[in-house]
């Protein structure tokens, strides 16, 4: 088989994967936050409610798709596209075992923090192409925010880098044998609750989900947005939701590292994902939502010289023991 | 707004472009039907014209045309959240001028219900304000839901009381039309003791939550001299430092004989009006809990029980009464012309009284402390409207 066609193949099921991932993590959140309020949660649709994804997937497709009159048409339908196409592309540099991915790049985080940074044109393309005031309002506080969490974000990202000496997401995870960065004494336990905040910023999720805001902004940048391109803006959130908490066990958690048989390391490294997507979603459904000049002072007062601070002391470290990890 | 008084309002206007926008009568946090013009210079409001009348429903007029046994029940539907005060203020007008004695042990019922009442408006009140915060996608939602899960158990023991679970019509002139069915007491008991625990729980969640300071703290702050400008009442006014109470201060149906603090915090500010409910909370449940101890027997209303709706008379005379609802002063005043019907019925409702604030208030906060203040004001506005 040609190498291409073969690539083809693999991302068309990375893709689907992706989909079906999206689609039950809303339910397994759904149920989580259910526990949490004391509900049941989703129930009725198939046994304990699984079937309920797929419920929610084909009302939305028979949605009608409203466009309104006044909006920059083209623009407005190319936002939902132009938001999940960075979302979905950043899976493929992510390895989930040794060997099982589409392409363990040399420089992946760099691609990885690169590409999900561009998701916010898509954002500000719904804004400004709905031509309406609330979602006018989202895409200035989504443009501020992403501003402010993308540097935070990477440099907290970037201690893994400095502790392994590799840019190469798989190389991250091998580094990580025999000690998580999670339980590298200080630098790690710090880095990684750094990366739980700026992860959730980066989300846009409550607390930081200004640019959401139903309460205020009623939905945002999404307002005007009904049926299927609702559904890919849902879509794309989770999406990138997903492959940060991915990120965050592959950086911070050890990857596909675990006991047992090599074949066993996708399914740990999809546990810790869990894990870390918990904790965001514990996080979400126990804030009240923060302010934006709140958020903006956080990011630009706290998490950036924190994080900094973070990325030279992890520098200092290393060359006093001689070197990074694997190189 | 008349341009004069905008211009009062608004503040220090460096010349930026603004941007007008419609906050509302649609809207997720409304709190019913409010429509709020904001004018905004980027995040931050300038300047907000208030709308109210969505909800109007001819109330006062409507208090004219059915007799002193209908009306209580319309009354409930003014501040839908807190239906029992409403009824309260209406049958206490119309027996003061019709010099009616009620028994002690309507007056007792008819404190349980008002107190009980109030906890139930608080949990609502508590719910929304975090969903306004918090979103109804994250930890307000959560709060939300805690709160209305102990309203629920409250709506229950109204359920038994009166068979309704909204609007009751629980009073009537002359005392109360329903009493306590048996072992209500001791249910009542037990619900109340379990709604104390989940406060503290709701204290626990919101009050070491740093999120949760840094949108009410210095937030909406209403100066002392403001509050008594406006004419504020209920937990407004005790949050700018004003120990005024009507059930301190004029005690009605046996108000008197029961021990309780008047909470007053003096910031002035969304948190201090937290506070301030927090602390009510417990001083309804020891308000409770004391009549529950000391209901006395006898009959539950001085008439006898009616057999049509135009049978109740009062004499001539007018009389204002008021009352301390959940979110203040509730004042019915009535005019009575000897017949069945009042000649003629006003309201004072505290949530309108209360919103009248709001333009004073909002200038120069962000959007979303907006909806932080417009919840901490908790206005109801089948009240504001009626």
């Amino acid at each position: 088989m040609a190498p291409a066609v073969r690539d083809l193949i693999a991302a068309f099921i990375l893709l689907n994967g992706v989909i079906g991932a999206v689609t039950y993590v809303t339910l397994l959140e759904r149920k989580f936050t259910a526990r949490l309020q004391s509900r049941i949660g989703p129930y009725r649709v198939g046994p304990h409610g699984l079937l309920q994804p797929i419920a929610d997937a084909l009302k939305l497709m028979m949605k009608e798709d409203v466009v309104p009159a006044a909006a920059d048409r083209w623009v407005y339908n190319l936002a939902p596209l132009a938001f999940l196409l960075p979302c979905v592309l950043i899976f493929g540099t992510i390895p989930f075992a040794p060997g099982l991915g589409l392409a363990d790049l040399n420089i992946g985080l760099l691609f990885f923090l690169a590409v999900s940074s561009l998701e916010i044109v898509g954002l500000f393309m719904g804004g400004w192409g709905s031509n309406n005031k609330y979602a006018l309002l989202s895409a200035m506080r989504a443009v501020n925010q992403i501003i402010s969490y993308d540097l935070p974000f990477i440099f907290v990202a970037l201690v893994p880098v400095v502790l392994s000496g590799t840019l190469r997401l798989g190389g991250i995870v091998e580094a990580q044998r025999g000690l998580w960065y999670v339980a590298y004494p200080i630098i790690g336990q710090l880095g990684f609750l750094a990366y739980l905040v700026t992860m959730i910023a980066a989300e846009n999720r409550v607390p930081f989900d200004i640019l959401e805001a139903e309460s205020e902004l009623v939905a945002g940048f999404r307002v005007e947005y009904s049926g299927m391109k609702f559904a890919l803006i849902q879509l794309a959130e989770y999406a990138h939701v997903i492959a940060t908490s991915y990120l965050g066990a592959l950086l911070f958690l050890g990857g596909w590292l675990g006991p047992g048989p090599g074949w066993l390391g996708a399914i740990w490294f999809t546990l810790k994902a869990v894990v870390v997507f918990l904790l965001v979603t514990w996080v979400r459904w126990s804030f009240v939502r923060i302010r934006v000049d709140q958020i903006l002072g956080i990011s630009w007062k706290l998490l950036l010289p924190a994080t900094l601070m973070l990325l030279l002391a992890t520098a200092f470290v290393v060359a006093w023991e001689g070197g990074g990890g694997v190189a | 707004m008349d341009p004069e008084a905008r211009k009062v309002i608004e503040l220090g206007y460096a010349g930026n472009e603004r941007l007008v926008m419609n906050m509302g009568p649609q809207h997720p946090s409304a709190h019913g039907v409010f429509r709020a013009i904001l004018t905004l210079e980027g995040e931050s409001i300038v300047a907000v014209d208030a709308v109210i009348g969505y909800l109007h429903r001819c109330h006062e007029k409507l208090g004219e045309t059915l007799t002193y046994v209908q009306y209580p029940s319309i009354a409930s539907k003014t501040d839908y959240v807190a239906a029992m005060t409403s009824e309260l203020a209406y049958v206490l007008a119309a027996e003061t001028i019709g010099k009616i004695e009620v028994p002690r042990r309507a007056q007792y019922l008819r404190v349980i219900a008002a107190e009980l009442q109030r906890i139930a408006s608080h949990c609502l009140w508590l719910g929304t304000w975090c969903m306004d915060m918090g979103g109804a996608l994250g930890g307000g939602a959560t709060v939300f839901l805690y709160c209305f899960r102990e309203r629920e158990l409250l709506l229950d023991l109204f359920e038994a009381l009166t068979g309704a679970r909204l609007l009751y019509g629980f009073h009537q002139v002359g005392g109360t039309r329903y009493d306590a069915p048996a072992g209500w007491v001791e249910r009542c008991r037990s619900t109340v003791d379990l709604v104390e625990t989940r406060i503290d729980e709701y204290e626990a969640m919101l009050e070491d939550n740093a999120f949760f300071l840094a949108r009410t703290q210095g937030v909406g702050v209403i100066s002392r001299e403001l509050a008594q400008e406006i004419g504020v009442s209920g937990p407004l006014i005790r949050g700018s430092g004003i120990a005024y109470d009507v059930r301190r201060v004029e005690p009605y149906s046996g108000y008197g004989d029961f021990d309780f603090k008047v909470p007053v915090e003096t910031a002035g500010d969304c948190w201090a009006r937290y506070r301030v409910r927090m602390v009510e909370f417990r001083e309804s449940i020891k308000i409770v809990r004391q009549a529950l101890e000391s209901l006395p027997a006898g009959p539950i209303s001085s008439r006898p029980g009616v057999k049509s709706v135009g049978q109740v008379r009062i004499g001539k005379g007018e009389a204002y009464a008021r009352v301390e609802g959940p979110r203040g002063e509730v004042g019915c005043y009535l005019v009575a012309d000897g017949s069945a019907k009042p000649y003629r019925m006003k309201w004072r409702g505290a949530s309108f009284s209360n919103l009248a604030v709001l333009p004073h208030i909002v200038p120069g906060h962000k959007v979303a402390d907006m909806v932080a203040i417009m919840g901490s004001v908790d206005p109801v506005f089948g009240e504001v409207d009626r």
